[in-house]
């Protein structure tokens, strides 16, 4: 991995109240590679996915232990500002979330929260966000539509739109294609393959076939550990453990 | 060549459709034995329980009806445009209710400025930023007995804090303030639910993007719940505005020769009007087209305030949509 490390974890535990779901996890990302992230569910990826960007802080009763370091920085130090993290790890989720306005605002809201006053510049941001996320075309016309009209593959690509409004230096996706069409579904593998060029990625998938095409490094999740993790071709074509080989074959049980 | 191809596309279903649903009913008449007569108990049974149960939903709008139609029959002849827009005359058995429905507008409109930020504000900090616990709890118990205290309570609350304590004497913004308390844990009830209502997903999208805790709550939370809370706030200040007892000691009086100039001067109410004609009047037998006929507008603000209020949750929501 000779890229420079964006984002690193060490010993990595988290707990939900007693329920520990994540144990020891040790992983390392670099710079504009996309790592996917596989496992059966209920295995963690959300909830470390989570850990990332400090969105499990909004859950009362967890704990997270070990360090997370952003630029080799830990995010969860006391001084660090969680809103500024934040801004620098954008996520997009499962399940499309465009806020109930128009899809010029939702673009925009991003940008207005980080302090961006100056219109003109906000406009021109809308467009190229759109722009990125394959959506311009589609929408141009009807900017100031509710968001809540799109489809859902139009939803999911605005949001990834937002995300990459607030310019973040890191990208988190849960499942983003599970609620998609196969077109629309492509659509989004071909703009992670761009995004790439700017950003670090780091995709959870259910599809192995997804993980192989758009990932360069894969990590193997089971039971809230990390069993495997290697250059996704190697990984998909030389498991080194059984339990790996089982899972990406679909022989698990 | 294509309009052919489609013309037979849509030609053929049809046909088959017919010839399959009679199939399925020739199956069903063959194969169906005759209702056995622990079916048909059970089904009467269920009829019997659904024509209750739909009686019971009707008695709630027959029930509007009938105060309707009653305070109709009984007062409509007394509205007249000097009963609309004129003081009482002749110790009130002659003249208009103007300063009654100025007073009562004004208390719904002080209530609403009273209770509006107050229970919004109370009903942000328990569902977004409170961790559960005890002091979390104490304050629930807190909101709940307050939506028990029975009105003429807070009337006596009203005269002692209000009148008496902070010497504002018996006037509107005691008034308004005493109705605005007894109104808070309604917001605050329909605050909550609205509030509760909006997705975690949009807390985390905003979060997500770096917004601060409060920009989420001002821009997204507050925005989608608003509907939600304006109905639920206007539907509790409806109520409230047509409530004798927490009035009666705070704010109104049986006449004013005056109309209020300010907050600080006491005011004439539509109920409590009502309940000195009725009551306490000179003539009581006589004045009664005039009682129906205070009735009937208060009945008519009150809808009319409801009425607003839906109409302007549904002109929300679609511009959200
Ligand atoms: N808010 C929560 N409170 C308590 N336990 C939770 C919570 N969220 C997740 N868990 C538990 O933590 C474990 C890991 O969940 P997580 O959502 O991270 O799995 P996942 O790998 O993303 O699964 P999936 O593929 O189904 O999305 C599961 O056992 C789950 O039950
Ligand atoms: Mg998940």
């Amino acid at each position: 991995m000779e890229r420079p490390l964006k984002m690193v974890s060490n010993h990595l535990h988290f707990y939900y109240g007693d329920f520990e779901a994540l144990h020891d996890i040790s992983l390392e990302f670099s710079e504009n590679k996309v790592t996917a992230l596989i496992g059966p569910s209920g295995c963690g990826k959300s909830t470390y996915l989570r850990c990332m960007n400090r969105m499990n802080d909004l859950i009362a009763y967890s704990r997270m232990e070990g360090e997370l370091l952003l630029d080799g920085e830990d995010i969860y130090a006391p001084s660090v500002d969680v809103v500024t993290i934040r801004s620098r790890v954008g996520m997009v989720l499962q399940k499309p979330n465009p806020f109930p306005k128009s899809i010029f605002e939702n673009i925009a809201y991003g940008l207005k929260v980080n302090g961006v006053k100056d219109k003109s510049k906000i406009a021109s941001k809308v467009e190229k966000s759109l722009i990125r996320a394959a959506l311009w075309g589609e929408v141009k016309d009807r900017l100031h539509d509710s968001a809540l009209g799109l489809s859902g593959g139009q939803q999911q690509r605005l949001c990834i739109a937002r995300a990459l409004a607030v310019e973040p230096e890191v990208l988190l996706m849960d499942e983003p294609c599970s609620a998609l069409d196969p077109i629309a579904t492509q659509k989004i593998e071909e703009l992670i393959h761009q995004l790439k060029i700017t950003y670090t990625i780091i995709i959870v998938t259910h599809n192995m076939q997804q993980a192989a095409r758009v990932s360069d490094i894969t990590a193997f999740f089971y039971m809230g550990k990390l069993i495997e993790v290697n250059y996704t071709n190697t990984l998909f074509t030389r498991p080194k453990l059984k339990q790996t080989e089982d899972y990406i074959t679909g022989r698990f049980g | 060549m294509q309009t052919t191809r489609v013309e037979t596309m849509v030609n053929f279903p049809p046909i088959d459709l017919t010839t399959k649903i009679e199939k399925i009913d020739q199956t069903k008449n063959r194969n169906s034995p005759p209702a056995s007569s622990q079916m048909s108990r059970r089904q009467l049974i269920q009829k019997i329980v659904f024509f209750f149960f739909r009686g019971a939903a009707w008695v709630n709008g027959v029930a509007l009806l009938i105060i309707i139609y009653f305070m109709v029959a009984n007062g409509w002849r007394a509205i007249t445009w000097t009963f609309l827009t004129q003081a009482p005359k002749d110790s009130m058995t002659k003249g208009g209710i103007l300063p009654c429905i100025v007073g009562t507008l004004g208390l719904s409109l002080g209530a609403i400025i009273v209770a509006f930020p107050i229970g919004i504000a109370s009903a942000i900090y328990l569902n977004e930023y409170a961790r559960p616990g005890r002091i979390l709890r104490l304050i629930r118990l807190g909101i709940n007995n307050l939506a028990g205290v029975p009105s003429v309570v807070f009337g006596l609350f009203g005269l002692a804090f209000f009148c008496i304590y902070l010497k504002m004497g018996v006037s509107l913004l005691a008034g308004a303030l005493t109705l605005g308390a007894m109104t808070l844990p309604v917001i605050i009830g329909a605050s909550e639910e609205a509030l509760k209502a909006v997705p975690d997903t949009y807390r985390e999208a905003s979060l997500g993007l770096g917004a601060t805790k409060l920009q989420t709550i001002f821009r997204v939370v507050l925005p989608t719940a608003l509907p939600g809370i304006l109905t639920g706030g206007i539907l509790g200040i409806s109520r409230a505005a047509g409530e004798t007892a927490p009035i009666m000691f705070t704010a109104a009086v049986f006449f004013s020769p005056r109309m209020p100039s300010s907050v600080f001067d006491e005011i004439m109410a539509l109920p409590y009007h009502i309940y000195v004609l009725a009551t306490a009047g000179t003539e009581i037998e006589a004045t009664r087209p005039l009682q129906y006929g205070t009735a009937l507008v208060l009945i008519a603000l009150v809808l009319g305030l409801n009425l607003a209020a839906i109409l302007w949750r549904a002109r929300l929501r679609k511009r959200m949509q």
